[in-house]
């Protein structure tokens, strides 16, 4: 479903991609694990065409997204936690889903089946985004872009800083979305919670690519984890 | 005359000059709060919407309100699309870089006001009033048989200048409900909190940031549109209202609407009182202390938010 071709890219001169190629397909969980600063979150910004490629190319079925202006991106079905949430701040709880409805034309009726997986937003619906607790904004973020209906769903720690309830609801999401079809590429730093969600796992070091390996073999065997995270 | 009709006059003539900086101000301070633009060339927008205004009066034949109607549409949307061209050939260019941005546009007011000095000449020229009824002022007196009513020569006002406050109020009105109830306004608000987001949810952010720099300019000219007949269009005339907007929106709260126009209602207020009493002079000179003041002591303005 999502495909990227030997992508390159970077800040200015300072290349931080190098040839990275991923395949996620849909219904697939694929998580890319790295240390950090590997490039995990530059390569979601280039999915998102928020940074230029130097080279490569980047598909999502028979669209090509690099040829695509960046607002045009998520109108094809890309959806994107970002890290660090980056919500609408000075927006309320309602508005941010407002934004998330407008970019695909979704109804209310997607506002309110996203709404029924996060509880908590409703009862917030008026306050503004800034105003909300770290997880409450996580959620906000998760809904945000579930509101596009995704066909990929482009997830940049999203348990970062979570208590292990919030966690485990997050996840629950998520592999929900797997049995719609929907095709998610993670980033988590917490092996073990990889581990136990992931299909697959996407090795990234240095901006390249490393081996694909299917979740299962790895946790039988877990050097392979640790030469790539190191701990 | 005693003090107090004085000061009526006084205010009143301040209630004009805050309405129409009201007006202009709230155009750099939207530009700015979305865009992170410093649009150096604002007065000259304001500038070209009164040239315009002329032009269009005396290009037109019929009664003096026919041409001024027109302008009225017409400037804006002229000045209007004039910016949204210098935006898609500048400012896009630059990629909105904050500092390369103020360096463009210092060089888009030269070109302006250059421009219109060869088409306009360095003139000042009148443009009529569409109505302009002299309104007495009463005023109240205690005399032998108690209070009574009396009209003070020279206290009064005309109908245009009444009209000049009613239509800024009605437009900030109009701003108000577009930012804070309208789609597209909730658009520009996503835009201003997170650029890249607002890309990553599918707002054309290029084309809002277009719309921004035309709406901001557009509400200049139509700034200068209700102050010509009261002013004179003359293509140096950018330069106060621009001063005066930089010192409102710093005042207000750089970004912040509602604190713009609060500011513009305090220095237009207290420009007119001054200016009356004093001289116009001390009036700017004072504002810019202000100015001075609000930077030293409370930086983010008085509505804006800490760091925002
Ligand atoms: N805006 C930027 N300008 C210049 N360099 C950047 C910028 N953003 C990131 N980089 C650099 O690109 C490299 C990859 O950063 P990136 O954010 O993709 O890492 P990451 O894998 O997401 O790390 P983390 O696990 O810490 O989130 C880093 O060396 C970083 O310093
Ligand atoms: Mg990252």
């Amino acid at each position: 479903m999502l495909r990227l071709d030997r992508v390159s890219a970077g800040y200015g001169r300072a290349q931080v991609l190098r040839a990275l190629s991923l395949e996620v397909k849909a219904g697939e969980i694929l998580c890319l694990l790295g240390r950090n600063g590997a490039g995990k979150t530059t390569c979601m910004r280039a999915i998102m065409g928020l940074l230029p490629l130097m080279s490569g190319r980047i598909w999502l079925d028979k669209t090509e997204l690099s040829a695509l202006a960046p607002h045009q991106v998520p109108r094809t079905g890309v959806g994107y936690v970002p890290q660090g949430r980056r919500l609408f701040a000075e927006l309320t709880v309602a508005q941010n889903i407002e934004i998330g409805l407008m970019a695909r034309g979704s109804g209310p009726e997607v506002r309110e089946e996203v709404l029924d997986l996060f509880p908590r937003l409703r009862e917030r619906y008026h306050q503004r985004a800034q105003t909300l607790s770290g997880g409450e904004q996580q959620m906000l973020a998760t809904a945000r872009a579930l509101c596009l209906r995704p066909k990929v769903l482009l997830l940049d720690e999203p348990t970062e800083g979570l208590q292990p309830s919030m966690i485990a609801a997050i996840r629950e999401v998520i592999v929900g979305l797997r049995h719609k079809g929907v095709a998610i590429l993670l980033v988590e730093q917490r092996v073990d919670a990889v581990l136990s969600v992931a299909d697959r796992v996407a090795f990234i070091e240095n901006g390249q690519g490393g081996v694909v390996m299917r979740a299962e073999d790895l946790r039988a065997d877990h050097t392979i984890i640790d030469r790539y995270v190191g701990v | 005359m005693d003090l107090g009709p004085y000061l009526v006059l006084a205010t009143l003539e301040g209630a004009v000059t805050a309405a129409v900086l009201a007006l202009t101000a709230v155009g750099l301070s939207l530009v700015f709060g979305v865009m992170r633009v410093v649009n150096i060339a604002h007065g000259e927008f304001f500038m070209l919407g009164a040239v315009i205004a002329w032009a269009l009066a005396h290009g037109l034949s019929g009664h003096p309100a026919v041409g001024f109607a027109v302008a009225l549409v017409v400037a804006p949307l002229v000045v209007g699309a004039l910016a949204v061209a210098a935006d898609m050939t500048i400012l896009k260019r630059l990629d909105y870089d904050p500092e390369r941005t103020i360096v463009a546009t210092i060089g888009l007011l030269y070109i302006i006001q250059q421009l219109t000095l060869m088409g306009y000449g360095p003139d000042a020229r009148p443009v009529a009033a569409p109505f302009n009824t002299r309104l007495a002022i009463p005023w109240f007196e205690k005399g032998a048989e108690g209070w009574q009513m009396i009209w003070p020569w020279g206290l009064g006002t005309t109908s245009y200048k009444l009209a000049v406050i009613a239509a800024a109020v009605a437009v900030l009105c109009a701003v108000w409900a577009l930012m804070a109830r309208s789609r597209i306004g909730l658009v520009m608000r996503a835009t201003q909190s997170d650029r890249e987001m607002a890309l990553a949810f599918g707002i054309p952010v290029e084309r809002v940031y277009a719309l921004v720099f035309g709406l901001g300019a557009g509400l200049a000219a139509l700034a200068a549109v209700l102050i010509v007949p009261i002013q004179q269009a003359h293509y140096l005339m950018g330069a106060d209202p621009l001063l005066l907007s930089f010192v409102v929106v710093i005042i207000g709260g750089l970004g912040s609407l509602p604190g713009t126009v609060v500011a513009a209602v305090l220095i237009g207020l207290s420009d007119g009182i001054i200016s009356v009493f004093f001289s116009p002079t001390l009036a700017k000179i004072l504002a810019t202390l202000l100015v001075g003041l609000v930077l030293v002591f409370r930086p983010q303005g008085l509505f804006g938010k800490r760091g925002g």
